[in-house]
């Protein structure tokens, strides 16, 4: 599936409906929109080669968890099209970038607008930490580091049956602080699974704050090079790296893609608020009519009408 | 004389194995410790190193039943809930893949002391949703525990002997039932694992002083028959003693006491086993001895539950093992 939209078009679409949703509902994940958007929509207008959807534009509320008492439940990986051994995979390892991920499912044309009126809502699915049941996601996340441990198990069966697609996890720097990560980047060098890659967002910003701050990483692409991977690093907003990055060769060793990107790009008055990003609140009703302004002149659209509290 | 088998998984294994190209072996450094050895020389394409790294092959695991494998992963019991909690939890309890953990040395099992006894593991898994629990506790159930951790839909832990391991049983361990050892009237005892073998060291001793014993082998933890349990309990006079090589918090016994206090059973309940401790390093016998998992402690329990002195002493105890533990075999082939 191909949108007709460019690439950058979809990125831009996803920052304008993070930052519509994140004004009107009082706050959000507005930085991983500003550093996550060329590579969400990369992946999904161009990177990936992904079946049509096979679940409702608009998402079904939350049908219960896994148990043998529920054997309809499906996860949410519907939305990135059916298990097909051409197709490729996509885990979305920090499940906190959830509403990124629903905005670049609605502007590559795979969920309505309307799932998003669900966000975080009681009873839907389209949850605020991704579940497997949200849309696009076929794992829980939730607790960083297991997504590309997850990738690389199931990039070795697939290899082993001789799928063609391959699996890819979209990660955040951050979890280069978990031990696992390490864990599984030696694991998928020593059983040589190269139809595994990840996308990082390396936008050094975590929870507390800057990732100095909170625990050095030092050189993470040496750190990946010497545990075995093939590693690239780019500018997270040059759609052109990008691709050239993803057609490194890799041949017997994961590829990993560090996305050096910018937590306010494309949303400068965030810089204000620099370095506490992770999740940003409007501080007074006058800084949130500030912030809808002047964010919304450098996106390009109108101010968002908001309610009145 | 009871029969020793010799490293029984190292075969069962294999032969199970072999005739599953879908069951995938995984092992995390305890290769030649697990009995997978041999496996892994002899299947070389069917198994996987993933190293001293339980996080990792926990979430690969995952991975793999996402692609339609059902990964065996070996290691000791310990290394496969405590460090990957986590993974457990995210990447194969919640999701419910067909992920078979199979755990060597439950409880004190191993003079490995405190790191390497899991003695709360059934505790943690019970508490688990989506996970079912075996125990295995004798030659005959570690030769069927990978067909039967293999027929569940969903993850399985399972407690595995390893060794020199006696056979007690003929027939292999079928899953959601109960082995009844004995039908008396007076006490019904509950034992899992090897806990069971010592049950049976007691068998003619007990027999002797005049006590009628209802036995049950548990090999099935999760999930479990309550109303089978519920008719045992209700055929005996006295009450219920329960011995296991775990802590008492939450294990067979635990799951005993919830089961008759949700019923309203006004019987009496003892539970033995590690009473809020650790144990140390040291040789099976010493251990369970030292810490009241052994005949004699169980024969205590009796006591107490029947309110009387049988005056049983180490000596009966020892005197009665080869017959009674052969007469197990004669007792299930009935």
């Amino acid at each position: 599936m191909r949108n007709e939209r460019s690439t950058e078009d979809i990125a831009m679409g996803i920052r304008r409906r993070v930052f519509e949703h994140s004004m009107r509902n009082n706050g959000g994940y507005l930085s991983q929109a500003c550093s996550a958007a060329e590579q969400l929509a990369f992946l999904y207008n161009e990177g990936l080669n992904l079946g049509e959807p096979v679940l409702p534009a608009v998402p079904k509320p939350f049908a219960g968890v896994p148990s043998a008492d529920n054997p309809d439940y499906v996860t949410g990986a519907g939305y990135n099209g059916p298990f097909e051994p051409q197709y490729d995979r996509l885990f979305i390892a920090p499940a906190h970038y959830a509403l990124v991920a629903y905005a670049t499912l609605i502007e590559t044309g795979r969920m309505d607008a309307e799932g998003l009126e669900m966000f975080n809502k009681d009873g839907s699915s389209v949850e605020m930490i991704g579940a497997e049941h949200s849309p696009g996601m076929e794992v829980h996340n939730g607790t960083l580091g297991i997504g590309l441990s997850t990738g690389a198990g199931l990039a070795w069966g697939r290899k082993r049956r001789g799928e063609k697609g391959q699996t890819c996890v979209f990660m955040s720097d951050g979890e280069v602080q978990e031990g696992q990560t390490w864990e599984a980047v030696q694991a998928a060098s020593h059983h040589g699974i190269d139809n595994l890659w990840a996308l990082m967002d390396v936008n050094d910003q975590q929870c507390d704050g800057a990732m100095d701050s909170v625990m050095e990483v030092r050189d993470i692409a040496t750190k990946f090079r010497a545990f075995g991977a093939v590693c690239v690093e780019i500018d997270a907003h040059d759609l052109d790296a990008m691709r050239q990055a993803k057609a490194e060769p890799h041949e017997g060793q994961p590829l990993i893609i560090l996305a050096r990107s910018s937590p306010t790009k494309g949303m400068s008055f965030l810089q204000k608020r620099f370095p506490r990003l992770h999740y940003v609140r409007f501080k007074s009703e006058q800084e949130r009519a500030e912030m809808n302004i002047s964010i919304a002149a450098e996106l390009g659209i109108d101010p968002i009408e908001l309610e009145t509290h | 004389m009871v029969e020793m088998v010799s490293r029984p998984y190292a075969s069962a294994f294999e032969a199970f194995a072999v005739k599953n190209p879908d069951v995938l072996c995984l092992s995390a450094d305890l290769t030649s410790s697990c009995e997978i050895d041999g496996f892994r020389d002899r299947h070389p394409d069917q198994f996987l190193s993933l190293g001293m790294a339980e996080q990792n092959m926990m979430s690969f695991a995952g991975g793999l039943g996402l692609a339609g494998y059902r990964p065996f992963l070996h290691s000791f019991g310990v290394f496969l809930y405590r460090r990957p909690y986590d993974q457990l939890m995210a990447s194969v309890a919640y999701p419910r893949r067909k992920v078979r953990l199979m755990g060597f040395l439950p409880g004190i099992t191993t003079p490995g002391g405190m790191t390497h006894q899991a003695i709360e593991d059934i505790a943690v898994m019970r508490s688990i949703p989506n996970m079912s629990i075996l125990e295995t506790g004798d030659a005959t159930e570690v030769e069927s525990i990978c067909e039967a951790a293999d027929s569940i839909d969903g993850p399985v832990y399972c407690r595995v002997l390893r060794g020199s391991v006696p056979r007690l049983f003929d027939s292999p361990i079928k899953v959601g039932e109960m082995r009844e050892l004995s039908t008396g009237a007076d006490v019904l005892v509950v034992t899992s694992g090897i806990a069971t073998e010592e049950a049976l060291r007691a068998r003619d001793a007990l027999s002797n002083a005049g006590v009628s014993i209802r036995h049950l082998h548990i090999h099935t933890i999760k999930p479990f028959n309550e109303q089978a349990l519920l008719d045992h309990i209700g055929s005996v006079k006295k009450g219920v003693v329960v011995l296991e090589n775990h802590v008492i918090a939450g294990g067979v016994g635990s799951l005993v006491a919830e089961i008759m206090a949700d019923n309203g059973v006004g019987k009496p309940l003892v539970r033995l086993g590690l009473n809020d401790t650790y144990a140390h390093g040291g040789s099976r016998a010493y251990l369970m001895k030292h810490y009241g998992l052994d005949a004699g402690a169980l024969v205590r329990g009796i006591e107490r539950v029947m309110g009387i002195k049988t005056g049983i002493d180490e000596e009966a105890l020892a005197a009665a093992r080869v017959d009674a533990v052969h007469s197990a075999v004669k007792a299930e082939a009935l």
